[in-house]
């Protein structure tokens, strides 16, 4: 029993403890957070970002090095493009916002850019918070925030954000803007980037909705934070600005839910064996016995959404477990969760033949194991 | 997934090694294909870096831009793209064979059969991966709005001449590709994943390293070593040793390899335009064409390996003998391949960048029907297959017990025969059902009458010929063993759609006048 403590600074003193002495705490970014609520089941994941450990230096640190890079193009021009974007105080932004998600309003002109910067992510978030309320009272203003700061609670822990830019409407509602720098080719975008760049802004959604909440403004009405995000791609093969409205209403509620069932960091961490440390100074076998003591639910989606993928993968793989061919194959598979096992069960040599999944594994191993015979013979 | 593909996948984890998903190969395969190996730039759309194709595997044509962000070298690129291309899809323009096909007459609006060509034989192109039949459609589109010189002698930046051409056919291409069953542009990942089961992941299955290492190997290894070291090997310099099959590089390339390359690449073009004299100008065009080499062989080294990997997937997949109905879906691309050829020949205008409301339907309604036709056509020529739609209650096969003879009432009484099959299959039958056998490739209906203990009655309705008594060989007897399927084997013409004149103005009406599309505008920055 860990003795009692005061809550918060407690947690903090435990979750500094786990990430090691000296160890600068990573901070989540929507991506993380977006990926995070996408395996919630995860207790691993959800420590070791509750903790800010950084879970790539974790993973070379465990001999298994996480493949995320980016090329230096992508980011140049990425960078670039976003800069273009928010030129002249971000004159073309804002237009494309009032074409695309306002169209009744002023258009805007000399809109307001407050400054936003402050010291540390705390310092930010309230600086943020104060420009939004200043801009939802300025009325008949619209107001851009280039990258403001938003806090979330995740799990117990905050979480900081930092969203391409928030606009604030004449009408005092709040729109997130996204700039990305995949092409929007003949007003259509890849779907799946168009649905990763959605979850990632209904994160930012739900944490404006979080200060909207705390900030009350005299003889206005709350401020209201719209479920459509403005999506700013290039256009074809330019790198001329293209905007389309994306509608986050499924996805902020997706991400909200999984956001509700991360189990509480205070639990796992309490759970956790004296003594564990993420530090990835530490030798590799302590590593990761202290990894594996925190249970993990891979499945191959990991690998595109989590540093630790490799390394899951190789110890869900030697436990034979047959979620590491894909959370499909183990729904089908009912209560049998192991490769040797469902190989004995379709052979026969164990398993309940009355149980369904049984006996239509067991169907399917004779059917096909008539048909590659009779295949054989031809 | 079906059952019976998770146990192929569970029992390639258990023997090291992929196990067949298919006892036949269920796709065409040329003769003598085109494969083509592309590299992109990150972060920029269809900004390519090189490319390796060819038809002769022990010889590709290496093609690279030596600094992506040029559009003039990125023209050079697809000039030099569309000589190996063009030529090689022209070699199939010319050989056709005389065929029939229903046209509506536009006088009497009947239906008549009017002789048109088919050409004998059709190109194929072969990509590393999906991402790779993406980057197809991408560069088709990229390049089939460009105006040459000779179109628009105002044109700021005119495209080689034959740059347009080609993105016309890489996007009729790309566009075939969308189409089930279909050959005209395959990617070698999902010609093998659609042969083998693996023991990993569909997602794993996308490298196309690694789904070779399961199917084959090297020897010493288990499938799942093998997969590890395509995926993950690095040398000591932190670089892929099987870099991935593209379009996409690996960063690690990009920031440690390429990026140095270019910078010597940019430095010696501004030394050599700075130059002031022939001498010091000779000196710095040899370090120009050091540096341009470099790159070259950059890209090589990056696209060999797959290339070298996708001609050992197709050798392969060779080894399976072809499935019974391949041809006749060959047949489709091969209609598909000579009504392109002739749209370019009448010299109608590029794909249009959206496609208006009716040909978007008539799209879908194919895919569909496409869709349909390769599910049964797979399980007709495949008892693998036949046995994951057995396993789903859509067929079922078994010994003929018992056959009664009885007939149809009315003035000519046919054949009517009853047929007894004891199986232990448990196929999903209603009142009445009706079922299908092959014979001799066609299908032969019958309707479920009602279960006999373990055995299916089922009263024989067509094929039998048009006499009282029914034709030898068409009536089962005692002892044969045979198949019959819930699903037609054959497909219908889809639901008719209104010709494009007569669209519902609810889908948008009656196109106008054909919109001229014009070629995308060019900006200073423009990348492509
Ligand atoms: S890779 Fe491991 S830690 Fe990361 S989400 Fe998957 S199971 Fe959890």
């Amino acid at each position: 029993m860990p003795l009692p403590r005061t809550r918060g600074t407690a947690l903090r003193q435990q979750l500094a403890e786990l990430r090691g002495p000296d160890v600068p705490a990573k901070a989540l970014d929507a991506r993380a957070l977006a990926a995070l609520a996408a395996n919630p089941g995860c207790r691993r994941r959800a420590i070791l970002d509750g903790a800010g450990v950084n879970k790539a230096t974790l993973a070379s640190a465990l001999g298994s090095p996480s493949a995320f890079g980016q090329s230096q193009f992508a980011l140049t021009r990425g960078n670039a493009f976003e800069a273009k974007v928010k030129a002249d105080g971000g004159a073309e932004l804002l237009r494309l916002v009032h074409e695309k998600l306002d169209r009744h309003a002023e258009p805007p002109v000399d809109a307001r850019v407050p400054d936003l910067t402050a010291i540390g992510p705390e310092g930010r978030t309230a600086r943020t918070a104060l420009a939004l309320r200043e801009a939802t009272e300025a009325y008949g203003a619209w107001t851009l925030l280039d990258h403001p700061m938003l806090a979330l609670d995740v799990a117990g822990s905050p979480a900081f954000l930092e969203p391409d830019a928030v606009v604030v409407h004449p009408d005092g509602g709040w729109t997130v803007v996204e700039i990305k720098s995949f092409p929007m080719l003949d007003g259509s975008a890849d779907p799946a980037k168009v649905g990763a760049a959605a979850r990632q802004a209904a994160v930012y959604v739900l944490a404006l909705e979080e200060v909207a909440a705390r900030i009350t403004v005299a003889d206005v009405p709350a401020p209201e934070v719209g479920h459509q995000v403005l999506l700013v791609c290039p256009k074809d093969f330019s790198n001329l600005p293209t905007a389309s409205a994306v509608d986050v209403r499924k996805q902020r509620a997706v991400t909200r839910r999984q956001l509700a069932r991360l189990t509480r960091i205070q639990d796992i961490a309490d759970a956790l064996p004296e003594g564990t440390c993420f530090d990835p100074a530490r030798p590799a076998e302590e590593l990761t016995s202290a990894v594996e003591s925190v249970p993990a639910t891979y499945a191959p989606e990991c690998l595109s959404a989590c540093e630790l993928a490799f390394h899951c993968r190789d110890r869900s793989r030697a436990a034979g477990a047959v979620t590491s061919l894909g959370r499909s194959v183990r729904a089908e598979l009912g209560a049998l969760t192991t490769v040797p096992d469902v190989l004995a069960a379709a052979r026969g040599e164990a398993g309940d033949a009355a149980d369904p999944t049984v006996a239509a594994l067991r169907r399917a191993a004779t059917l096909r194991a008539e048909a590659l015979g009779a295949a054989a013979c031809r | 997934m079906s059952l019976i593909s998770t146990l192929a996948r569970l029992e390639a984890v258990s023997t090291g090694r992929a196990q067949p998903a298919a006892t036949v190969r269920h796709r065409h395969l040329a003769g003598r294909p085109l494969v083509f190996v592309p590299l992109t730039t990150a972060g920029e759309a269809g900004a390519p870096l090189g490319a390796l194709v060819g038809t002769d595997r022990d010889a590709p044509r290496l093609l690279v831009v030596p600094q992506p962000r040029d559009r003039d070298l990125r023209f050079q690129f697809l000039a030099e793209l569309a000589d190996v291309v063009l030529p090689y899809v022209d070699s199939y323009a010319e050989a056709v064979e005389a065929a029939e096909r229903n046209e509506t007459d536009p006088e009497t609006g009947k239906r008549v059969k009017v002789e048109v060509e088919l050409c004998a034989d059709a190109p194929q192109l072969i990509v590393p991966s999906r991402a790779g039949i993406d980057f197809v459609r991408l560069l088709g589109r990229s390049m089939r709005f460009r105006r040459t010189a000779e179109q628009d002698p105002e044109a700021p930046h005119p495209a080689p001449p034959r740059v347009p051409l080609l993105g016309r056919w890489l996007t009729h291409f790309g566009e075939r590709a969308r189409v089930p069953g279909s050959a005209l542009l395959l990617a070698a990942t999902e010609l093998l994943s659609r042969h083998w089961a693996t023991g990993q992941s569909t997602l794993e299955d996308q490298h196309l390293g690694a789904l070779l290492a399961w199917i084959d190997p090297p020897a010493g290894m288990t499938g799942a070593e093998a997969a590890h070291a395509a995926e993950l090997a690095r040398d000591a310099k932190g670089q892929l040793l099987h870099p991935p099959a593209g379009p996409a590089t690996d960063p690690a390339f990009d920031n440690k390899l390429l990026a140095p390359a270019l910078e010597r690449y940019d430095r010696a073009r501004t030394a050599l335009a700075a130059a002031e004299d022939g001498l010091e100008a000779d000196e710095r065009l040899g370090e120009l064409t050091a540096a341009e080499r470099a790159i070259r062989d950059l890209v090589e080294s990056r696209t060999r390996p797959t290339w070298d990997a996708v001609w050992r997937g197709l050798d392969l997949l060779r080894e399976l003998p072809e499935g019974a109905r391949v041809e006749e879906r060959w047949t489709r691309d091969r209609w598909s391949f000579t009504s392109h050829r002739d749209r370019i020949t009448a010299g109608e205008p590029p794909q249009p960048r959206r496609d208006d409301a009716v040909t978007a339907a008539n799209k879908l309604a194919t895919r569909e029907r496409e869709q349909a036709r390769l599910e049964a056509q797979e399980a007709l020529d495949d008892p693998l297959v036949m046995a994951g739609r057995r396993l789903s209650g859509e067929a079922f096969a078994g010994e003929v017990t018992d056959v009664v003879m009885t007939y149809s009432e009315g003035k000519r009484p046919s054949p009517r025969p009853l047929v007894t099959l004891r199986t232990d299959d448990r196929p999903h039958l209603g009142e009445r059902v009706k079922v299908y056998r092959s014979l001799g490739g066609k299908p032969q209906s019958a309707e479920f009458v009602g279960h006999d203990g373990d055995g299916v009655v089922l009263r024989i309705l067509d094929k039998m010929g048009r006499g009282k008594e029914p034709e030898p060989g068409s009536v089962p007897e005692k002892g044969d063993r045979l198949c019959f399927t819930l699903f037609e084997h054959e497909q219908r013409g889809g639901a008719k759609l209104p010709d494009p004149e007569n669209t519902p103005w609810t889908h948008g009406g009656p196109p106008g006048e054909a919109p001229h599309e014009a070629a995308d505008p060019l900006t200073a920055e423009d990348v492509l």
